[in-house]
């Protein structure tokens, strides 16, 4: 039986690597060998930024194909395990490939060892993913992520953005990626505060996110007749917090009182 | 030329069966229960190595015996788990398949290596009433040889197996809440030859399948909650 004298470690990825190479997504190898790609969805803005008692992960719900919508309600923020989270922007099939693979290499891991990684190792694991997603990358299919959590041992929340080369920042404050980014930030540059509460966290989160739909195209604003919001995720010592459609549909009609022209 | 010497096969297989036995007896014993909300396992255990694990969403480990092999087991458990949730989907993991998997392994260990395994696990697997055709708890008990056990209601392994499933027969009801079927496990736990008469909670393991968690039914109690449940 291949489980029993197969590989001892902790890693879901090295027992793929090893004992299933068959199950394991090989996108470089395909691209290399056909030198084209054909079109993909791709996703758009995604935010994340500190707050006073954790982190904020937002992204719109939209994905494109070239001009073209691909989905209006696609989902970029995922929770990876019980105090991380993760957006995608970039290629969305193996940018949610590699959310799903990461949420089963943490818990792989927490069940194998009895414990689970620290908030730096899980950042480092998404790094490396991200390095094997090279050849790819370079073909077009780049996978930008997000990665953002509390970390319990320091009791504060984190953020951390990459490259495609699987190089790893962290950030103090907050960052965004996608097409929508530039906007975004400029926007989060003005309102943000690491002292935010909960509800300030949202306001700039969602402040940023209709700055980038306002300006870019491809980036999803609020959907108010098919009721599509963006989606909030926060992460703090209680854990991951979604943010209601409800609460998000008020601050942003808070947000379009203010901007409304007079007379219209 | 030199020939191996014949060994009866009936033989062999009764010294390695009664080798793993005693390996087996001298451990201390495991009990799983169902409880209203899913199932409860129960060990004496005072140390912080475990004899209990998560496996999946909805399946438990537990192993008695030797630590190296039954701890093997409880990670060849959560690799097979994890592949076959990648592979197909995280609903497509049963405990059925996988109580087949530990038995062809240890079965096949059994017979064609001079050491057998000296352990015995439970795979327990929580149901739900709303999920179709999966509504019900199960209980799979598997054994140094490979045999596998369909338990009903409970599951008992290791040590003195006898004196515990006769305490739980005679008091075991359906639908018991948590507080009582940690209580009838534990009073069980004490009447084991090998045991101690008064288990205090800090040598106890418990763990749970707790159905009415999100996601992941799996927990550990801590010493705290094993103490107010205790009483």
């Amino acid at each position: 039986m291949r489980f029993w004298d197969g590989y001892k470690g902790s890693s879901f990825m090295e027992l793929l690597d090893l004992d299933f190479p068959q199950l394991k997504p090989e996108l470089g190898a395909w691209f290399a060998s056909t030198g084209e790609l054909p079109p993909t969805a791709h996703g758009t803005t995604c935010i994340a930024l500190r707050w006073a008692e954790g982190a904020l992960v937002a992204g719109d719900r939209l994905a494109t194909m070239g001009y073209q919508v691909a989905s209006r309600d696609i989902e970029k923020v995922y929770a990876t395990d019980a105090y991380s989270l993760m957006a995608i922007a970039g290629a969305a099939g193996p940018a949610i490939e590699m959310a799903r693979l990461l949420g089963i290499q943490f818990e792989h891991h927490e069940k194998i060892e009895g414990e689970p990684l620290e908030l730096e190792g899980k950042a480092n694991t998404l790094a490396s993913l991200i390095k094997q997603n090279l050849p790819a990358a370079m073909q077009g299919l780049a996978v930008v992520p997000l990665f953002a959590g509390y970390d319990r041992r320091r009791r504060t929340g984190r953020v951390w953005k990459y490259e495609i080369t699987g190089g790893r920042y962290e950030e103090q404050e907050f960052d965004s990626v996608g097409s929508g980014s530039i906007f975004a930030k400029e926007s989060l540059k003005k309102s943000f505060s690491t002292s935010a509460t909960r509800e300030q966290a949202i306001q700039m989160a969602l402040l940023a996110l209709t700055d980038a739909a306002d300006e870019d195209r491809g980036t999803g604003g609020v959907d108010l007749q098919r009721a599509i919001y963006p989606r909030l995720k926060l992460v703090s010592a209680a854990g991951i917090e979604d943010v209601a459609d409800d609460e998000v549909g008020q601050v942003y009609q808070e947000i379009l009182a203010n901007r409304r022209r007079p007379g219209a | 030329m030199s020939f191996p010497f014949y060994v009866n096969p009936e033989q062999m297989s009764q010294d390695k069966a009664e080798f793993a036995r005693k390996g087996i007896a001298r451990g201390k014993s495991i009990v799983a229960l169902e409880y209203d909300q899913g199932v409860v396992m129960v060990a004496e255990n005072p140390t912080r190595l475990h004899k209990t694990g998560e496996v999946y969403d909805r399946i438990s480990f537990a192993g008695v015996g030797k630590f190296s092999e039954f701890d093997r087991l409880r990670k060849m458990g959560v690799q097979w788990a994890d592949v076959e949730g990648y592979r197909y989907s995280r609903d497509d993991v049963r405990g059925k398949a996988l109580a087949n998997v530990y038995s062809q392994v240890l079965g096949e260990e059994f017979s064609r290596s001079m050491k057998p395994f000296e352990v015995e696990i439970v795979v327990a697997e929580v149901g739900d009433p709303e999920l179709l055709g999966h509504e019900g708890n199960s209980l799979f008990k598997i054994g140094f040889d490979g045999t596998v056990q369909d338990q009903m209601g409970f599951c008992v392994i290791g040590g003195s197996e006898g004196n515990l499933q006769s305490h739980i027969e005679s008091n075991f009801r359906k639908e018991l809440p948590l507080a009582d079927a940690l209580r009838l496990g534990r009073d069980a736990l004490q009447r084991a030859e090998n045991g101690s008469p008064d288990l205090p909670p800090s040598s106890l393991e418990v763990c749970v399948l707790d159905r009415s968690l999100l996601g992941r039914k799996f927990k550990r109690l801590t010493q705290d909650e094993i103490t107010s449940l205790l009483g």
